[in-house]
């Protein structure tokens, strides 16, 4: 039995309470907030630097809520309510640190930073975000777009008791095991958009970002989407590797740097594809066999998809197919709020292309074909199904249209008003979502739906390929890497088999990173570097002492010659002695080396020291001074001077011996 | 024209690659025997930087990368990297095509140079190779214009090129960090003018241009394909717009459709308030601007006319400039700088007779203006710039010698850093102090900020000791013990002993004990020890008690300490005078 559940344009996020205890620095910490591999959230320590590795949002738990339709539905309406079937909830944030102490959050995709609102409003942070432009601009308007599809559906009445955990526990099915739901969120509105974007701080591929003068982070290209970046986060002396979401098939970005990755010590890896039996190019066949089969046959297409990213590629493609397959009369439509600012978007991004695309800027000509698609008329793009598009709607049509949920967004319409006939169809080609949860809700569904999951992200055979390629000492990877699919546990390619082997997190988790910080940078200023006095003491190496003043400002250490005591003014009262603390005076320098006998006995000799008895013992020598009365015990790793009450002797001969000691 | 080598850190770098407009001979490009006397230059330079497509920036490099040779990496960014071809192949066909020149390059030649192109991203940081890095920042001046910043260790030059502190009409402002290079150059195109305000300017320049359409004279404006060209588009597409005027705007053709969609698809490089309504309005898509044909020159009435070259020197502006020179309703505006020996330059210098090609004359008639709308910082703007970057010295080019004198007085009153104005062909040298990197070993770095407190106290500075090795290329500064070890060699115990005997009748453990007692009385402030094993330390001096063989009562005193491990050596002569030595008698009356 179905239970009935209304929870109008609430959506998830996870936030809990616990904080933790602040970790102390110079150790290198990671902590892991999300669970969902491809949405990762994490926040590492480094050098008492607290960064946050992006901050997805994971929307998968609005399949737990009804669509919400733009047109008043009687079918939705009537229906008695619907939940997911298998119940699970992939929770989005869980903290375990305090938010308000984030120095810096990076994102590396604009499919990671969904959850920004929520990370930078009303927390107190007051760090920076770091994204390239395209990431920005692009996840601006993926942002926009949500907020839109939520609040210009009018919402008959919010609920919110539901959070409650006495009802909850009341509620039917998998919503009463959901856990922490009460952390669920509302999505946010344009103002805190605005508010939390405007902290971001553009950068640009390779562009060396210092934070606080302890660490450098610099984005690299990952191939992935527009702007789309991995990081490195170093100092002189460690280096740590994120990689998200990249790719290594040559679509529309800039392809993935991957040299810059070599010589890490620790390589974190997310955004792994996910579909890893998928082969993007078969995917994207089977889509234009079936696109084409439906419209030949009378049909409309339905394709939900993100405003961004794959669809660009789905166009080119499709710029390439419609002749062939004889489709030029054919309209696709473009239905988005943000549908015109990302087809405009896509185009002005030159530097972040591939270099084929970038060439085509060159000409000048427009990187993308959708362009011309437009200026031909063959796609076109609507803010919303109202409007101009109700009386330019002409059908048999292919629609691409958000949300891939099916939950929100102008594709509810579409799904009510193609659903009923079976010369429709729907293609998925958003991994993100199962679409059979998807579909659920519109069951019965005579509509065909085909499955066409695109997703360009790395597949193990890749990330194999890659590690070996650059050689991170140690591999840090969500624990669902290390295992294959629970569906398929046979599949032992489905996992990462590294050694050593990789360690695994989980959401929640915190691991120490195996680092061993041993050294740091500190620069000699000139006048100091040019008073020490190397020497020699190996072949090729030298050795220098130095004493010097420590100045640390702004992590930065400089060395700087010891000052010049300023005179003390001749004190009247002397101070008895006696009284008198240890003065921390210069520490001597170690000794090393060995004092050879017959050299030491000439020096001896020059020194007025001519009546010396010498006796061998097992380790060395020892020398009898018989007028002085003074034994030199000479030894390879030591010399003993026994010496009774004569100041001014000892004094001679402590000085004698140093001159063939190294002094360290 | 720019052309300047520099050498940092054992690099050397071409910085920008221009030619000389006023010349038709060999001094139009630069003087490359200057680096090598014979044949190519890739053994000399390991990278070419040009700033912006202008051509006194770049109009050299096919010559130098292709007839004098040169195949190594030529940085730009991707703006440049997609004008300058098309500003140089322009100019060639000027030069070639029109004037019937040899020994120019060839379009081939322009294919193959911008081969060896790599693109720069803003504020990318490119490993040209192991210790040579470069960054480019935002320059303004012209669509794509980069500052570079350049680093070889620890000393760095920031070369600027043209740019550009005032945001215009589709132009951002030159920004730069605080990076602190040795060197700044600067250009100094502008050296002694601090422009009245761009709004009297602009206001000016509309002025003009209105009351000659109003009696009906024709208006020729000189400009470059791209750069000022859209400014003034802009400018007057607005103003047009806002006073209903009717009378045509003509741009020269050619490049006008594909330099405004480059604007259009480098979008990201324009100002902030294009960037944000380009979805909305594309800026660079004119109403009232039409592509101008040559025969509407002859058109009755008034008519607004951009056409290219800027400085009058060859081209559609200077055709149109001849037909339009004898009437004096008509006005010429000349936007920019003309340089020296073109007949812009001439025309500004109130010439009004031009002798042309095949000994005719011309008479100039017609209204010749000028209007800075040149993009180049002014020298407010290059004070600003100086201090953004905080350099340590200062190097002007790009500009006359009287008007850069005046500035390099400012700058050094202002600043108090050394500032430089190189003519042609000389070479500045600075000598830099630069501070050497070390890695200090953790454990030394952290018991040092531990001892030292979270503030350092500037009235005790805390001395640190430690031991630099110097091993290939490494520099490591460790611990003096760290050091041994590393280095695999033994310490060397340097030890002293001395004797003293009493006379004490008690056993040798009592002995020690009241010598502990006693010692414990009268050094204050020391650690003293008894220790198991039958000894007593006074901080690190070992003191052990024998009796001698043939006297029982005959107490041998053993103090023995190390050369390290006693700091002072004064303390333990100390203890053996005051507690001991000086007085054995007085002790031993004492202890007993």
């Amino acid at each position: 039995m179905l239970h009935v559940l209304y929870l109008s344009g609430v959506i998830l996020l996870f936030v809990s309470l616990k904080t933790f205890p602040s970790v102390s620095s110079f150790h290198v910490f990671q902590y892991c907030l999300s669970g969902h591999p491809t949405l990762p959230c994490n926040v590492l320590k480094f050098k008492s630097t607290t960064i946050m590795l992006d901050c997805g949002l994971d929307t998968t738990s609005v399949l737990n809520f009804l669509p919400l339709p733009l047109v008043h539905s009687p079918r939705l309406s009537k229906l008695p309510g619907w939940v997911s079937k298998d119940g699970t909830l992939n929770l989005e944030k869980k903290e375990l640190l305090d938010l308000s102490t984030i120095d810096v959050i990076l994102i590396s995709n604009y499919h990671c930073m969904m959850a920004l609102p929520y990370i930078t409003e009303h927390t107190g942070f007051t760090g920076t975000v770091y994204a390239t432009e395209p990431t920005l601009q692009i996840g601006r308007l993926l942002m926009e777009e949500l907020v839109n599809f939520m609040e210009r559906v009018p919402k008959a009445q919010s609920a919110t008791c539901w959070k409650n955990k006495e009802i909850q526990r009341m509620l039917p099915g998998p919503l009463k095991d959901a856990v922490d739901v009460w952390t669920w969120k509302r999505s946010y509105s344009m103002q805190e958009v605005n508010s939390a974007l405007s902290k971001v701080q553009l950068v640009g591929y390779s562009q060396k970002v210092e934070l606080f003068g302890a660490v450098q982070v610099s984005p690299l290209s990952s191939g992935y989407s527009l702007g789309s970046s991995n990081w490195i986060i170093q100092s002189h002396h460690e280096k740590v590797s994120y990689v998200s979401g990249s790719s290594l098939l040559t679509t529309h970005p800039q392809p993935m740097d991957q040299s810059s990755l070599k010589n890490s010590d620790v390589l974190i890896l997310t955004g792994l594809t996910q579909m890893p039996t998928a082969n993007p190019d078969g995917m994207l066949g089977e889509f234009c066999s079936n696109l084409a089969m439906t419209i030949r046959a009378g049909g409309n297409v339905l394709v939900p998809c993100y405003s961004s990213g794959v669809i660009y590629d789905l166009l080119e493609c499709l710029y390439q197919f419609i002749e062939s397959a004889n489709l030029g009369t054919t309209p696709f439509y473009f239905i988005s709020p943000v549908a015109n600012s990302s087809l405009e978007f896509s185009q002005i991004f030159a530097e972040w292309l591939c270099h084929n695309k970038q060439s085509k800027v060159y000409l000048p000509e427009p990187p993308f074909p959708h362009a011309e698609l437009i200026q031909t008329n063959k796609l076109k793009h609507y803010p919303s199904i109202h409007g101009d598009f109700s009386s330019e709607f002409r059908q048999p049509c292919v629609v691409f249209t958000g949300h891939p949920s099916l939950r929100f967004g102008d594709v509810v319409h579409f799904m009510e008003l193609w659903g009923k006939s079976s010369l429709n169809t729907i293609i998925f080609t958003e991994p993100d979502f199962s679409y059979l949860d998807a579909l659920a809700p519109y069951q019965p569904l005579a509509m065909k739906c085909v499955y066409c999951p695109i997703d360009t992200r790395l597949n193990f055979h890749q990330v194999s390929k890659l590690l070996k390629e650059v050689q991170p000492l140690h591999v840090v990877c969500p624990e669902q890497y290390t295992q294959p699919p629970l569906t398929q546990s046979h599949r032992s390619d489905l996992m990462l088999e590294l050694q050593p082997p990789p360690m695994p997190y989980r959401r929640c988790s915190v691991l120490n990173l195996p680092f061993r910080r041993r050294y740091e940078r500190v620069y000699i200023m000139p006048e100091l570097a040019n008073s020490l006095v190397p020497s020699e003491i190996k072949p090729g190496i030298s050795l220098a002492t130095v004493s010097a003043v420590l100045h640390s400002k702004d992590n930065k250490h400089t060395l700087q010659s010891v000052p010049k005591p300023p005179p003390v003014p001749p004190s009247k009262k002397r101070k008895r002695v006696i009284e008198e603390p240890p003065v921390v005076l210069a520490p001597k320098p170690l000794l090393s080396g060995a004092v050879p006998l017959e050299a030491f006995l000439a020096t001896l000799q020059k020194h007025g020291i001519t009546e010396v008895k010498v006796e061998e013992t097992a380790d060395g020598h020892i020398l009898h001074l018989q007028a002085e009365d003074t034994l030199i015990q000479l030894e390879e790793d030591g010399t003993h001077i026994v010496c009774d009450n004569n100041e001014p002797l000892r004094t001679t001969l402590r000085d004698l011996v140093l001159r063939f000691l190294q002094k360290l | 024209r720019s052309c300047i080598l520099v050498s940092i850190g054992g690099k050397n770098i071409m910085l920008d690659c221009g030619m000389h407009m006023g010349y038709n001979d060999d001094r139009r490009f630069p003087d490359f025997s200057y680096i090598t006397q014979n044949g190519r230059l890739t053994d000399f330079l390991d990278c070419v930087i040009i700033s912006h497509f202008h051509l006194d920036h770049c109009g050299a490099l096919p010559f130098m990368s292709e007839m004098v040779g040169y195949d190594g990496p030529i940085y730009m960014t991707h703006p440049t990297k997609a004008i300058c071809p098309i500003l140089l192949e322009d100019f060639r066909k000027i030069t070639v095509d029109k004037k019937g020149e040899t020994n120019f390059f060839t379009s081939q030649m322009i294919k193959d140079c911008m081969k060896k192109v790599v693109p720069l991203n803003l504020h990318q940081t490119v490993q040209v190779d192991d210790e040579l890095e470069i960054k480019a920042y935002y320059a303004g001046h012209v669509l794509g214009a980069a500052m570079v910043h350049i680093k070889v260790g620890s000393e760095s030059v920031v070369y600027t090129g043209d740019y550009n502190m005032t945001p215009d009409r589709h132009l951002g402002a030159a920004w730069i960090d605080k990076c602190r290079p040795d060197i700044l150059i600067s250009e100094s195109t502008y050296a002694t003018t601090i422009r009245d305000s761009k709004r009297c300017r602009e206001r000016d320049f509309l002025k003009k241009v209105h009351e000659s359409i109003e009696r009906g004279g024709k208006v020729l404006i000189p400009v470059f394909a791209l750069g000022r060209a859209q400014e003034l588009c802009i400018l007057l597409e607005t103003f047009w717009e806002r006073m209903n005027l009717k009378a045509p705007i003509y741009f020269s053709t050619g490049l006008t459709e594909k330099a405004n969609h480059y604007y259009k698809l480098f979008i990201t490089w324009t100002n902030q308030k294009i960037r944000k309504t380009f979805v909305q309005r594309n800026m660079f898509e004119f109403k009232h601007i039409k592509a101008f044909d040559r025969s509407y020159a002859d058109n009755p009435g008034p008519m607004v006319v951009f056409a290219t070259p800027g400085m009058l020197h060859a081209g559609q502006s200077l055709q149109i400039f001849k037909k339009w020179a004898g009437n004096e309703k008509n006005m010429v505006i000349m936007p920019g700088y003309c340089v020296q020996g073109t007949i812009g330059h001439k025309i500004l210098n109130g010439q009004r007779k031009l002798e042309m090609e095949g000994r005719s004359t011309l008479d100039v008639k017609l209204q010749v203006e000028y209007m800075s709308f040149s993009a180049h910082a002014d020298a407010k703007g290059i004070m600003q710039l100086i201090r953004m970057a905080e350099p340590r010295n200062m190097l002007l080019v790009h500009g006359e010698a009287v008007k850069m004198e005046f500035l390099k007085g400012k700058i050094e009153q202002e600043f108090s850093i050394d500032c430089y104005m190189p003519a042609n062909g000389e070479t500045v040298t600075v000598t830099t102090n630069p501070s050497v990197p070390v890695d200090i070993s953790l454990n030394l770095l952290k018991r040092e900020m531990a001892l030292g407190g979270p503030l350092p106290d500037p009235k005790k500075p805390r001395t640190m000791h430690g031991t630099l090795i110097m091993k290939e290329n490494s520099l490591k500064l460790v611990s003096s013990e760290q050091a041994l070890k590393e280095l695999g060699l033994n310490e060397h115990q340097l030890r002293f002993t001395c004797r003293v005997q009493l006379q004490d009748p008690h056993s040798d453990t009592d002995t020690l004990h009241r010598i502990y007692t006693h010692l414990k009385s009268v050094l204050k402030g020391y650690t003293i020890q008894h220790l198991p094993d039958g000894t007593v330390m006074v901080e690190s001096i070992v003191i052990k008690v024998s009796s001698s063989t043939e006297d029982p009562n005959t107490k041998v005193l053993l103090l023995s300490w190390s050369y390290q491990k006693v700091n002072k050596e004064a303390t333990s002569s100390k203890i053996l005078q005051q507690g001991t030595d000086s007085s054995p008698n007085h002790y031993l009356r004492k202890c007993l």
